[in-house]
């Protein structure tokens, strides 16, 4: 299995997430923006948390325009595994990969603690080792992760059984309490909170691990 | 020549930033100020030729991200 991770200037949970990742097993390769191709034979892409570029112009808007992420997209496009996590979700949300934007938080202030979440479905194999509605401690460490997406789209995510995670107490002003979604084959996800950071006992939490446990079922027959 | 691009959030997107701005306005003594929105203005300088499409093409690909923002263009 192998996974890579992709580094902006300015990403900081790029070796937390490869750590996170070779942990469940995977070969994990980090992948320099200026690439504009991805290895050969890479089973998922992790798009990390972190200020890529400075947080300008918007936060993951200059990462979505560098050449590795028409990369990513062509993988994504040709049905393969992403996950983009805190900054990596903003830059998803950024190439159109997933819908809707992520807003400055409600009360303005950069929010850094651990949150309890909701799981708010199995059907994807980033979830599917976890319990529906079970709560998971995860931390989150963000700005901007105030999910928005117009009344249509939201009723289309949750209609769709789109939305992984919720927040249990909404700390960002997200939109019905969306902490993460998927895209429409069930094969992007994109979440505020860091999984990589309840990863290890030594994280103080270890309820990130079912997620990426899960992530070794990824050479099952699709 | 220059072109001017003003990006505002949407009218519907909560713009928590002019909030904080209104209630400092309403803090500081400045009554009646019902609403504040922020917005960015980017300034372009460009090659002679640019036409306002291509700005816009800009704005639609980089500039403003269409889902949350809205933008004008002034050419001149």
């Amino acid at each position: 299995m192998r996974a890579a991770v992709i580094v902006f200037p300015g990403s900081n949970c790029d070796r937390d997430l490869a750590v996170a990742f070779e942990n469940a097993g995977f070969r994990v390769s980090m992948v320099w923006h200026k690439e504009t191709d991805l290895p050969d034979g890479i089973d998922i892409v992790g798009v990390p948390g972190g200020f890529s570029f400075g947080d300008y112009l918007r936060c993951g808007a200059i990462a979505a325009r560098s050449p590795i992420v028409r990369a990513v997209q062509a993988h994504c496009d040709a049905g393969g595994y992403a996950l983009g996590i805190c900054n990596g979700f903003q830059v998803l949300t950024e190439t159109g990969l997933l819908p809707g934007a992520l807003l400055r938080n409600a009360n303005l202030k950069y929010i850094c603690r651990t949150v309890a979440l909701r799981v708010e479905t199995t059907d994807s194999l980033f979830t599917r080792d976890y319990g529906r509605g079970q709560l998971i401690q995860v931390p989150i460490a963000h700005h901007d992760g105030n999910y928005h997406a117009d009344d249509e789209t939201l009723a289309r995510l949750e209609g769709e059984a789109r939305v992984a995670f919720t927040y249990a107490d909404n700390p960002n002003g997200s939109a019905r309490d969306i902490a993460g979604i998927l895209s429409e084959n069930r094969r992007v996800l994109g979440m505020m909170p860091h999984p990589e950071r309840a990863a290890d006992a030594r994280h103080g939490g270890t309820d990130g691990v079912a997620l990426f446990r899960a992530l070794g079922g990824i050479l099952a027959p699709a | 020549m220059k072109a001017r691009v003003h990006v505002m959030l949407k009218a519907g997107v909560l713009d928590p930033q002019g909030e904080a701005v209104r209630h400092a306005l309403g803090a500081m003594g400045f009554s009646g100020v019902e609403g504040v929105r922020q917005g960015k203005v980017i300034d372009l300088d460009l090659a002679e030729g640019t036409t306002r499409e291509q700005v816009a093409e800009m704005c639609e690909k980089l500039l403003a991200n269409t889902v949350i923002e809205s933008y004008e263009i002034e050419i001149g």
